[in-house]
C-alpha cells in the first residue's frame, strides 16, 4: 500500500480563481489506476461531505481521449505513451508527493477543477478535418490503390484520440501535433486528396484563431502522446501548409462538407 | 461555450498571417544568416595566414563597393525578418499559457531548444558591438587602423575581457545555430523520420566547427599563437 500526499488544483468554475490544494492519499493499492486512485480519494472526501475532485474521464481503457492531467509536472503522467487512466500507481513510490494539474493553455479554459473545455480541438476539425463524401453505393474495398507505407503512416495519425496532452506539454501551448496529425491522416489517403489544400489552411487558421501558440520544434508534445504520434506528422502540415499558400490553387467545393 | 467561430472557407483564410507561414520566414532568413556565418568564418580562417592574407582579403571585400552593399542591405534585412517573427511568435507563445504550471517537467526539450529566445538576441547585441568594434572603429581596439585588420584583430583579442566577450558570444551562435538549423528542416517541411539523425549529425558537426574555429582566433592571440608581425 502507498501513502501519497496529492497536490491538486481546486478551482469551483470557468470564472472562479483556483489554487493548489493537499489531501493525505494513505492506503492505495499500486494496482490503482491513476484515476481509480482519484475515485478513492473522493469517495472518502464525499464520505467526509468534502466536494470531490471533478476529472474527466470515459473509457478507461486509453482511447476515447477523455481523461487528462498534468501529473507531477508531465502530461498524463511518468510513463510514456500512457493516459492517465492507464497509468498506474506503481509508478509512484510510497511517500511520494503527486502534484495534478489541469491543463493549461488559454484555449482550454477550465471548466472545474482538472475538467478544461477543449472545444477549441472539435472546431479544428470541424473547420476542415474531414472528407466531404455523396452518399451512394458501397465502394469496392480494393478499387482505391493505396501505397502500404501511406496506409500505416496514416493509421499511425489517426491515433490521436484528441486528449490534447500535446498542447498541455508543449511550452508554448502549441496544438500542431494534434492538427498535424488530423491533417496527416487524410493527407496520406486518396480520400484526402481534393480537400486537401484547403484543408491545412482552414484548420491551420482556426487553431491560430483558438489562440494556441507557434511550434519551435522542442518535441515535448512527442514526448507526452500517449499515441506516440511523431513530430514526422508536423513537417508533412509545414510541407502542405507551404505548397497550398504557394500553389494558391482554387477553393474547392469542400463547404457543406462533414461535422 | 466559446464565442470563437469556425472557419468554413478557405478563401477567407489568409495564409500570410499564420504562425506556419511565420516561422517559414523565420526559417529562410535564418538560412541566409547561416549561410553568413559560414562564410565569415572561412574568410577569418586567413588570420593564420598572416596579415598580408588576411589585410588584402579585407582589401578586397572594401573594393567591391556595390556587392559589399548589397550583401549589407540583404543580411540586414534577414536580420530585421527573423527577429520580427521570432519575437512576435515569442509573444504569442507566452500568451497562450496565460496561468503557468504548479510544476512542469520537460522530457524532450534541450537547452539549445529552450533558449532560442535568449540565445538570438545575445548574438543580436553582440553583432552590434562587433560592427561598433571592428568595422566602424566606435569603440575601437588599442591602436585601431582600418587599413590593417591583422593588428586590429590581434590588439583586440589581447584585452582578456574582450576575447571573454566574443568567446561567449560564439557559444551563444552555436546553440542558435543547432537548434535553428535542425528547426529550419522542420518548418519548412523538409525532415522525415529516415534523416532525423543523420540531420542532426551534421548541423552538430558544422555548428561545433564554426564555434571551436571562431573561439580559436581570441584563443590563439590569447596564447601568442598568433602575435604581431
Amino acid at each position: 500500500m502507498l501513502n501519497l500526499t496529492l497536490k491538486v488544483w481546486r478551482q469551483k468554475g470557468p470564472k472562479d480563481a483556483g489554487q493548489m490544494v493537499t489531501y493525505p492519499a494513505p492506503g492505495i493499492s499500486p494496482d490503482m489506476s491513476f484515476l481509480e486512485m482519484l475515485d478513492v480519494v473522493n469517495e472518502r472526501m464525499m464520505e467526509k461531505d468534502e466536494e470531490p475532485i471533478a476529472f474527466d474521464h470515459d473509457c478507461r481503457e486509453g482511447i476515447c481521449g477523455s481523461c487528462g492531467t498534468v501529473v507531477n509536472g508531465i502530461a498524463h503522467g511518468p510513463r510514456s505513451a500512457t493516459t492517465a487512466c492507464q497509468l498506474h500507481m506503481r509508478s509512484f513510490k510510497d511517500g511520494d508527493t503527486i502534484t495534478v494539474e489541469p491543463w493549461r493553455a488559454k484555449p482550454f479554459p477550465v471548466l472545474k477543477d482538472l475538467i478544461v473545455d477543449r472545444s477549441a480541438y472539435d472546431r479544428i476539425i470541424a473547420a476542415g478535418g474531414f472528407v466531404s463524401v455523396n452518399t451512394g453505393g458501397c465502394p469496392d474495398g480494393n478499387s482505391l490503390p493505396i501505397p502500404k507505407e501511406n496506409a500505416e503512416l496514416s493509421m499511425d495519425a489517426a491515433a490521436c484520440i484528441g486528449c490534447g496532452a500535446c498542447a498541455a506539454a508543449c511550452p508554448n501551448a502549441s496544438a500542431m501535433l494534434f492538427v498535424s496529425a488530423k491533417v496527416s491522416q487524410l493527407a496520406l489517403l486518396p480520400q484526402g486528396q481534393p480537400e486537401r489544400r484547403d484543408r491545412v489552411l482552414k484548420m491551420v487558421a482556426q487553431m491560430d484563431a483558438e489562440g494556441f501558440g507557434g511550434c519551435t520544434n522542442i518535441g515535448e508534445c512527442e514526448s507526452a502522446c500517449p499515441k506516440e504520434i511523431k513530430l514526422e506528422n508536423i513537417a508533412r502540415l509545414n510541407r502542405d501548409f507551404l505548397v497550398a499558400t504557394v500553389t494558391k490553387r482554387p477553393v474547392t467545393a469542400s463547404q457543406g462538407g462533414g461535422a | 461555450m466559446s464565442s470563437i467561430p469556425i472557419i468554413t472557407s478557405a478563401s477567407s483564410v489568409k495564409p500570410l498571417e499564420a504562425t506556419v507561414a511565420k516561422k517559414v520566414l523565420v526559417a529562410i532568413t535564418g538560412i541566409v544568416l547561416f549561410g553568413f556565418v559560414l562564410i565569415h568564418m572561412v574568410g577569418n580562417i586567413q588570420l593564420y595566414q598572416g596579415p598580408e592574407k588576411l589585410n588584402h582579403y579585407a582589401e578586397l571585400l572594401q573594393s567591391m563597393k556595390p556587392v559589399l552593399w548589397t550583401f549589407r542591405i540583404v543580411l540586414l534585412a534577414a536580420v530585421g525578418v527573423h527577429a520580427l517573427f521570432a519575437i512576435l511568435l515569442w509573444l504569442r507563445n507566452r500568451s497562450a499559457r496565460p496561468v503557468a504550471y504548479e510544476s512542469q517537467r520537460f522530457v524532450s526539450a534541450t537547452l539549445t531548444s529552450r533558449t532560442m529566445i535568449w540565445s538570438g538576441p545575445l548574438i543580436g547585441l553582440f553583432v552590434v558591438y562587433h560592427i561598433l568594434h571592428f568595422t566602424t572603429g566606435t569603440f575601437p581596439p588599442p591602436h585601431f587602423n582600418s587599413h590593417n585588420v591583422y593588428n586590429n584583430v590581434v590588439y583586440a583579442f589581447q584585452v582578456p575581457g574582450v576575447s571573454i566577450a566574443y568567446i561567449i558570444a560564439m557559444v551563444a551562435l552555436g546553440f542558435h545555430l543547432y537548434h535553428g538549423g535542425v528547426s529550419l528542416f522542420q518548418t519548412l517541411g523538409l525532415r522525415t523520420p529516415h534523416d532525423e539523425k543523420p540531420l542532426k549529425l551534421v548541423l552538430w558537426v558544422i555548428t561545433t566547427i564554426i564555434v571551436v574555429v571562431n573561439i580559436s582566433f581570441p584563443l590563439a592571440v590569447l596564447t601568442g599563437l598568433v602575435g604581431l608581425k
